[in-house]
């Protein structure tokens, strides 16, 4: 074994989970932020320099919350369920490639963690069983608006996976791999989103949904469900929900910009492989942007809406749009 | 090879006690997740087969589709907690009896394999690439066309099947 390599993945997973963790905090801050400028507030500006220290603010102020686990509920999966939601929004970000090679004392670094030739299939699963940690919280918490939290989730999910897989088909079908470092190749001069507009727009809407971010967050609906599925959790554990959701903004970001938007690509980045990161990093931005905007400009659908949407509108769409593709790849003779 | 076994034997414990505690245990929620554990170590069984397609498909379809709808049924309808009396009397001695058929016919099966063709081939041996996405799609669409074909007519059939059940009669 190579005790180089094995350092060098696992710098690159500490660095990963560095960038999910601080991202989610300053995630934070940059939504207060965002939704007070588009509401003509000021936002949080009081911890350091423009408020620049909120986020740690926020972490010390739940650090001593008290933490409570209601008397009836179902203590080892209470106790669970936060950590189940986190794991799969932190993981999946381990196929996502920042970068081409970068040389580093003489040796040659690629900065991806892991290239797998199921790479968009990883994608798929991790977020098929991302839904289990909420249908566990809001089940373990017996209550009844958590438990309708859950379920709503879980059902949720399950619509909107189907057409966020089948919009994954596109980018497959063109790059004609499911490796995602052959999909950002593929996208040299013009990206997928060009060749694919509807197929990004389904991926977008249905990724929003399987986040449960506004519009689509039925699942946590205040005013019908108090909070939905974390209703019953306090300090920490929620800490671990909030972080979960953002992370998985994140996530869903860096996905959607890898599959559509030409991931790391941009320009001078064959002569300064360096740039990757940062071209990624800002198309991140760009979309993590767009959904706070959604949140402070659409309001929340009604729960029956949605899953028409889900199952009548975007199912159908999306199934149409693989068949043009594909049908039109065999026309062209990609 | 050693830390492959190591893993191996680590996983099938982990695999038998899932399965086992899948089994035993009076309440049906901790059982569909012990299902799931279960499923997720035959996924990393695939993978140490060198075939990340398998897993990734067992993963989405098993651990992510069909158990999610598992747990989401068991906790609509609220039926977390076995009852101790049991409605089917006659299902457990007949379960275990067929449990038991199979257990031998499977320690048969290996052990009359080993003997005729000496201990069965490493799993290194197959060759890189066994099992990928492209291979899989050509299998299925030139050799076994024919059963693909009626797999999804039938998965058409039972759609359609759940549509018309679920729709109300009163329309």
């Amino acid at each position: 074994m190579d005790y180089l390599l094995i350092l060098e993945w696992i710098v690159k997973a500490v660095v990963i989970l560095l960038f999910c963790v601080t991202g989610f905090a300053y995630l934070t801050f940059y939504e207060r932020r965002a939704l007070a400028r588009m509401q003509v507030r000021i936002g949080p500006n009081r911890a350091g320099p423009s408020g620049w220290f909120q986020p740690v603010a926020d972490g010390i102020k739940l650090i001593f919350k008290e933490e409570l686990i209601p008397g009836q509920a179902y203590k080892p999966v209470f106790i669970l369920a936060p950590m189940i939601t986190v794991f799969p929004a932190l993981v999946i970000l381990a196929v996502i490639p920042w970068g081409a090679y970068i040389t580093v004392f003489g040796r040659q670094i690629p900065l991806y963690l892991t290239d797998i030739n199921v790479g968009v299939l990883y994608l798929i699963a991790i977020a098929s069983i991302s839904v289990y940690g909420i249908v566990l919280a809001g089940w373990s918490s017996n209550n009844k608006y958590a438990m309708m939290g859950g379920l709503r989730s879980s059902a949720q999910m399950i619509s909107y996976e189907l057409a966020l897989g089948l919009a994954l088909i596109g980018p497959i079908l063109i790059a004609g791999t499911m490796s995602l470092m052959g999909i950002v190749e593929a996208q040299d001069p013009i990206w997928f989103i060009v060749y694919q507009p509807i197929g990004a727009i389904i991926f977008f809407v249905a990724s929003v949904a399987e986040v449960n971010r506004a519009p689509f967050d039925m699942p946590e609906a205040e005013q019908e469900l108090t909070a939905g599925y974390h209703a019953e959790y306090s300090g920490m554990k929620f800490a671990l929900f909030f972080m979960a959701e953002y992370v998985k903004m994140i996530a869903i970001s860096a996905i959607g910009a890898t599959l559509f938007l030409g991931g790391f690509r941009g320009p001078f980045v064959d002569q300064v492989p360096i740039l990757g990161p940062f071209y990624l990093f800002f198309k991140i931005m760009v979309l993590l942007f767009v959904l706070i905007w959604l949140r402070a400009t659409l309001p929340r659908l009604r729960y029956d809406r949605l899953m028409a949407f889900g199952w009548k509108i975007l199912l159908p769409l999306a199934l149409a749009n693989v068949f043009l593709t594909a049908v039109v790849l065999v026309l062209i003779g990609g | 090879m050693t830390s492959d076994f190591l893993l191996f034997l680590v996983l099938a414990v982990v695999a038998v006690a899932s399965a086992l505690s899948m089994l035993l245990s009076r309440n049906a929620v901790y059982s569909a997740l012990f299902l799931v554990i279960n499923f997720a170590t035959i996924a990393v069984f695939f993978l140490l087969l060198g075939s990340p397609f398998l897993a990734m498909v067992q993963v989405t379809v098993y651990a992510g589709a069909i158990m999610v709808l598992f747990l989401f049924i068991i906790m609509i309808l609220g039926t977390e907690q076995l009852r101790q009396d049991e409605t089917l009397p006659w299902q457990r001695p007949i379960a275990i009896f067929l449990g038991v058929v199979l257990l031998v016919e499977t320690g048969f099966i290996i052990y009359s394999l080993g003997f005729q063709q000496g201990i069965l081939p490493d799993f290194r041996s197959f060759a890189s690439g066994y099992a990928s996405p492209a291979d899989i799609g050509i299998l299925l669409f030139n050799e076994y066309l024919l059963p693909f074909e009626i797999t999804s007519v039938l998965l058409l059939v039972a759609i359609i099947g759940a549509i018309v059940l679920t729709k109300d009669q009163k329309s």
